[in-house]
């Protein structure tokens, strides 16, 4: 985690954030879901995932919007503001799973000082997880 | 279902669009610290505006904010979910696609605004439409319907503190991945490897002095002229007699692409497949590996090694010299 927050002229368009990377397991897949309040049985009773054709308890959507989330604080530093995440879910996390997050910078808005980094979560056994854009107010120099 | 069925299916699902769920509905907690920080551990998340009260009165904040991403988290109904949910309108409306066997139920996207930060004692009140369902759709999950709720966040002072359009697909789950899944424990899917390099009589050869960490060229033992891939014929004087030299490993990019999309599990991207001609004069299809896709000209001198990629194979890599 960055505690130094960037400031909105220290980011340019096309800056590439460091990758984040997750290991997957059933603890957090459940204990997040149970963090998250999402008690829907498939993010944490197998033989319920298995009913609906996966081989175990799958990430719920709010944990991976929480990581989106993470991913750009953890580099943006803890007085940046997060504004607005659009996250789309493709191939699910699971269990032994090993998720690389990668962003890169793709707008700056000067009038709000809100930068857009366009996020991916790519998992090591069946790819693409997640794929968004989040947007965050950063500080103007002082 | 037959067609007739559908229709009628559709319209009685078609007439949920538009409907509230019902008055804004206070969260079963205040926003608090004991569930920030419950969050922020399992999300390895250590923003310390979030958990250090020290830190968060000097930061910029003014004190502790909850993540943003919590925002939904607050009007969850929690543990009833998975018991005896409440039934309100969007509970009916999921019933209804059940009793059609549309039971696979899964989150695609969220689209959410944070209008501010919230802090410990925050009230959050959720007030949720039904705004749209989709035509029905073929996923890669089932056949299904995309059905997006629109939800407006206010706080105790009736101020909006964020929105949200949450769309989940309700499906018919694949019937035949069933018994797969039902046979048990067969473990997390295994990481994937690259595709096997294709190993038949006139090439098996090539692909065994690769896994030595070797780059041969064939060569004709009559002629002398070098050919690759590898065949059973030389192209100039038709002799079926080869033997094979062993390349430097050294050329020039005559042309490269870059894959982008599809991803294949199992290869690392950025991932560039270029056309080497080697020293010797044959060319070869092989990655070019340990440089950013913009520094790569046609014309670069490069420099291989046969490295081994995964657990079953060995490749020529190339470098840029």
């Amino acid at each position: 985690m960055n505690l130094n927050t960037l400031k909105y002229s220290q980011v340019a368009i096309g800056d590439k954030l460091p990758e984040l990377k997750i290991d997957i397991t059933s603890g957090l897949i459940i204990g997040a879901a149970i963090a998250s309040r999402d008690f829907t049985p498939v993010h944490h009773d197998k033989k319920v995932a298995q009913a609906t054709g996966l081989p175990d308890v799958f990430m719920n959507i709010l944990t991976s919007n929480g990581f989106m989330g993470r991913f750009i604080t953890d580099w943006a530093g803890p007085d940046c503001t997060l504004k607005g995440i659009d996250i789309k879910l493709g191939a699910p996390n699971l269990p032994g799973f090993v998720m690389a997050v990668t962003g890169e910078v793709k707008a700056k808005d000067d009038a709000s000082g809100v930068v857009s980094v366009a996020v991916e979560g790519v998992n090591n056994v069946w790819g693409t997880h997640m794929t968004g854009t989040v947007r965050v107010a950063l500080p103007k120099e002082a | 279902m037959t067609p007739e069925e559908t229709k009628a299916f559709e319209a009685k699902i078609q007439a949920y669009v538009g409907r509230e769920l019902g008055a804004p509905k206070r969260g079963k907690d205040d926003v608090n610290k004991a569930m920030i920080r419950h969050w922020a551990e399992v999300m390895g998340d250590e923003n310390p505006v979030y958990t250090d009260e020290t830190f968060a009165a000097k930061s910029s904040k003014g004190g502790l904010i909850a993540p943003p991403t919590m925002l939904q988290i607050w009007s969850m109904e929690g543990y009833p979910m998975c018991q005896t949910p409440a039934m309100d309108l969007q509970r009916e409306l999921h019933n209804v696609f059940d009793a059609h066997g549309f039971s696979g139920v899964l989150g695609t996207n969220t689209n959410t605004e944070y209008v501010r930060d919230l802090r410990p004692d925050d009230q959050v009140f959720a007030h949720t439409v039904i705004d749209k369902i989709s035509e029905q759709k073929a996923t890669s999950r089932g056949v299904g319907y995309f059905i997006e709720t629109l939800t407006k966040f206010t706080d105790q002072n009736g101020e909006e503190i964020g929105r949200q359009v949450f769309r989940v697909l309700k499906f018919i789950p694949k019937a035949g991945e069933e018994p797969a899944a039902a046979s048990g424990d067969a473990g997390a899917p295994a990481v994937p490897t690259r595709l096997a390099s294709p190993r038949g009589h006139d090439n098996a050869w090539w692909w065994e002095a690769v896994d030595q960490g070797k780059l041969p060229i064939q060569r004709c033992k009559r002629c002398k002229t070098l050919r690759h891939p590898p065949r059973p014929m030389c192209g100039e004087c038709q002799s079926t007699e080869w033997d094979s030299i062993e390349s430097k490993l050294e050329g020039e990019i005559l042309s490269f692409t870059q894959m982008h999309y599809p991803k294949f599990p199992g290869y690392p991207y950025p991932l560039i497949c270029a056309v080497i001609k080697l020293g010797e004069g044959t060319n070869l299809v092989a990655n070019l590996v340990g440089c950013e896709p913009e520094a790569i000209k046609i014309g670069m001198k490069v420099k291989g090694k046969v490295e081994q990629v995964d657990a079953k194979t060995w490749l020529p890599q190339f470098y840029l010299a």
